[in-house]
C-alpha cells in the first residue's frame, strides 16, 4: 500500500494540464472541445494549488482556487458568447475552417 | 479609512462604470452621451493621478502597492486611452458599432490594467489580468455582424486563454515552491533557485510574452489586429502593451530578481527573435493594420531588450521606449482613421499612392511618424532606441545591440516604402475630408511631440528618475 503524497497530486495536476494543452493543439474538429481543454488546464492548476495549500498548511492557496473557479466561469461564458456570434456569421464551428485571415 | 486614500483612482473608476451602465440602461440612444462622459471621466482620472503623491504604500496585506512606478504606468495608460477614444469616435459611428457598451468595456479593461500594474501579489495580479483580458475578448469581437471580427475574437480568446492557463500554472508552482503569493516574500525565497522555481519562472514568462505579443508567442497578433475593428486595433496596439510591459518589468525585477541569470538569456532570445520577425515579416504586407501588427512585434522586441541587463537604467529605458511607442502608434492610427473614401475605411497601403498631392498635411504627419517608427535621428523614436541600446551596451551585451541595430535598418525599409508610395507614386482619388477636430488635434499633438522631443530629451528621464521598484 503506497502513501499518497504531494508528489502524486502534482503529477496528477501535470498530467491533466498536459492533456488540456495537447487538446488545444491537436484538436482539428470542434471549437467547443478547445473550450473544454481550457477548463481542464484551469482545473489542473486548482489541483496544484489545493495540494500545495494542504502541504504548506496555508489557506491562501484555497482562496486562490475559489477565485480561479469564478474567473473560469466568466471566461467560459464569454467564450461561448463569442462562439455563438461566430456561428451566426459562418454557420459552422469547425476549427479548420477558421481561416478567413492568414499570411 | 486612511487606506482608501491610495485606492481613490480604482474606486472612482469602478463606481463611475456602474453609474455609466445605469445611464446606458435607462437613457435611449445614449452612445454619444456615454462616450463623452467616458472621455471626461478619463480626463478626471488623469487629474486625480497627477494629484496623488508618489510615496510607496502597500495596503491590503501588502497585496496592493501604490508607488511612482504604478502611478506612471496608470498615467500613461490613461493618456493613451484618452487620445484613442477621441480619434476612434467617428469610426465607431461610421461602422454602426455605436453601442453604449463600447466605452464602458474599454473602461473596464482600464480598471483591470490599473489593478494589474499596482499588484504586489499573485492573486491580485491574476484577477487584474483576467479583468483586462475578458474585456479585450469582447472588444475584439465587438462588430458582431462581421465575420472577420468574430473570427478575430475567437482566435484571441483561444490563444489568450491558453496563455492565461500557462501563466496560472506557473503561479501555482511559484506559490508551492516559495510558500507565499506576495512578491517580496517570493523574492526572498527564490535565492536558492530550485528547479521548481525555474519551471514556474518559465511558465510565467511564456504567459507574459503572450500578452505583449513577443516572438515566439506572437501568432495571434496579425490576425487579431486585422480582424477587429480599427478602433479596437488602435486600443490593442497601445494600451494593453503598456500594462503588459509594466507588469513584465515588475515580475522580472521583483519576484525573480534573484534568478536574473536564469531569465536573462530567455529574454535575450525573445527580444532578438521579436526584432528579427518584426523586421522581416512586415516587408510583404499590404494591409496597413497587419503591417502595424508586425511593427508592434518588433517594437516590443526593443522594449524587452531594455530589460535584459536587469539594471535600473535598463527598465527605465524600457519605460521611455514604451511611452514614445505609444505616442507614435496613436499618431499612426490617427492617420489610418483619415483614410476614408466613399464612406468606406481603406486598409490597403497601395491606396495611399500619391496622397501627398491631395493631402499634404496628412502625408507630412504620416512621414514624421514613420520616420520616428523607423528610428531616424531627429525624431523621438531614435532617442527611444538610443536609451535602450545604451543600457544594453553598458552591461556588455554587444551582440544584442548589434542585432538590434541591424534589424532597425531592415525595418526602415518597409516604413520608407510607405513614404515612397505616398510621395512618388501616381495619385489616386482623394480621400474624404473629415471634419473631426479630435483626429487632427491628436495628430498634431503627437507630431509636435515626436519632432520637438530632441530639444529636451531628458524630460522623460526626469519624470522616470523617481521610479524605483527595489
Amino acid at each position: 500500500m503506497i502513501e499518497i503524497g504531494l508528489g502524486h497530486y502534482l503529477t496528477l495536476g501535470a498530467i491533466i494540464f498536459s492533456l488540456g494543452t495537447i487538446g488545444i493543439f491537436l484538436n482539428r474538429k470542434n471549437i467547443i472541445v478547445i473550450l473544454m481543454s481550457i477548463e481542464l488546464m484551469l482545473l489542473a492548476v486548482n489541483i496544484n494549488l489545493v495540494s500545495f495549500s494542504i502541504y504548506l498548511e496555508d489557506i491562501v492557496g484555497q482562496i486562490f482556487t475559489m477565485l480561479i473557479l469564478t474567473v473560469a466561469a466568466a471566461e467560459a461564458a464569454i467564450g461561448l458568447a463569442i462562439i455563438v456570434s461566430y456561428y451566426r456569421n459562418k454557420g459552422s464551428v469547425r476549427v479548420e475552417e477558421i481561416n478567413e485571415m492568414k499570411g | 479609512m486612511i487606506l482608501i486614500k491610495y485606492l481613490v483612482p480604482e474606486v472612482f473608476l469602478s463606481l463611475s462604470i456602474f453609474s455609466l451602465l445605469m445611464i446606458g440602461v435607462f437613457v435611449k440612444n445614449s452612445f454619444n452621451l456615454i462616450y463623452k462622459l467616458s472621455i471626461f471621466l478619463i480626463f478626471l482620472l488623469i487629474l486625480i493621478i497627477l494629484n496623488t503623491d508618489g510615496e510607496t504604500i502597500k495596503i491590503f496585506e501588502e497585496s496592493f502597492v501604490s508607488d511612482h512606478f504604478s502611478l506612471f504606468a496608470k498615467l500613461l495608460i490613461l493618456i493613451s486611452s484618452f487620445f484613442i477614444l477621441i480619434i476612434s469616435k467617428q469610426y465607431i459611428v461610421d461602422i454602426k458599432n455605436n453601442k453604449f457598451e463600447y466605452p464602458i468595456i474599454v473602461l473596464l479593461s482600464i480598471l483591470g490594467m490599473f489593478f494589474m500594474v499596482s499588484s504586489n501579489d499573485l492573486i491580485l495580479f491574476y484577477l487584474g489580468l483576467e479583468l483586462q483580458s475578458l474585456s479585450l475578448y469582447i472588444l475584439a469581437s465587438m462588430d458582431r455582424d462581421n465575420l472577420k471580427s468574430s473570427e478575430a475574437g475567437i482566435k484571441y480568446f483561444v490563444l489568450s486563454a491558453l496563455s492565461s492557463g500557462l501563466l496560472l500554472y506557473g503561479c501555482s508552482l511559484l506559490y508551492g515552491f516559495t510558500g507565499s503569493t506576495n512578491f517580496e516574500v517570493i523574492a526572498s525565497n527564490t535565492a536558492d533557485s530550485t528547479i521548481g522555481i525555474i519551471f514556474a519562472m518559465v511558465f510565467i514568462l511564456v504567459g507574459l510574452a503572450f500578452k505583449v505579443s513577443a516572438v515566439p508567442f506572437h501568432m495571434w497578433t496579425p490576425d487579431v489586429y486585422e480582424g477587429s475593428p480599427t478602433s479596437v486595433t488602435s486600443f490593442f496596439s497601445v494600451v494593453p502593451k503598456i500594462a503588459g510591459i509594466v507588469i513584465f518589468i515588475r515580475f522580472m525585477y521583483l519576484p525573480f530578481q534573484e534568478i536574473l541569470d536564469q531569465w536573462r538569456y530567455i529574454l535575450v532570445f525573445i527580444s532578438i527573435a521579436s526584432m528579427i520577425l518584426g523586421a522581416v515579416a512586415a516587408i510583404g504586407q499590404n494591409n496597413i493594420k497587419r503591417l502595424i501588427a508586425y511593427s508592434s512585434i518588433g517594437h516590443i522586441g526593443y522594449a524587452i531588450a531594455g530589460m535584459t541587463p536587469g539594471t535600473e537604467n535598463g527598465f527605465k529605458s524600457t519605460l521611455i521606449y514604451i511611452s514614445i511607442y505609444a505616442v507614435m502608434n496613436i499618431g499612426a492610427f490617427a492617420c489610418i482613421f483619415l483614410m476614408k473614401r466613399n464612406g468606406k475605411y481603406i486598409e490597403d497601403i497601395q491606396e495611399l499612392s500619391g496622397a501627398s498631392r491631395n493631402h499634404p498635411l496628412m502625408s507630412l504627419s504620416l512621414l514624421i511618424i514613420l520616420f520616428s517608427l523607423a528610428g531616424i535621428p531627429p525624431m523621438a523614436g531614435f532617442f527611444a532606441k538610443f536609451y535602450v541600446f545604451m543600457a544594453v551596451v553598458e552591461s556588455g551585451m554587444f551582440t544584442l545591440a548589434a542585432i538590434g541595430l541591424v534589424t532597425t535598418v531592415v525595418s526602415a525599409f518597409y516604413y520608407i516604402r510607405i513614404i515612397k508610395i505616398m510621395y512618388f507614386d501616381d495619385p489616386k482619388k482623394p480621400f474624404e475630408q473629415l471634419k473631426d477636430f479630435g483626429i487632427y488635434g491628436s495628430l498634431i499633438v503627437s507630431c509636435i511631440f515626436l519632432i520637438s522631443f530632441f530639444l529636451y530629451p531628458s524630460i522623460l528621464n526626469e519624470i522616470i528618475s523617481n521610479i524605483s521598484i527595489f
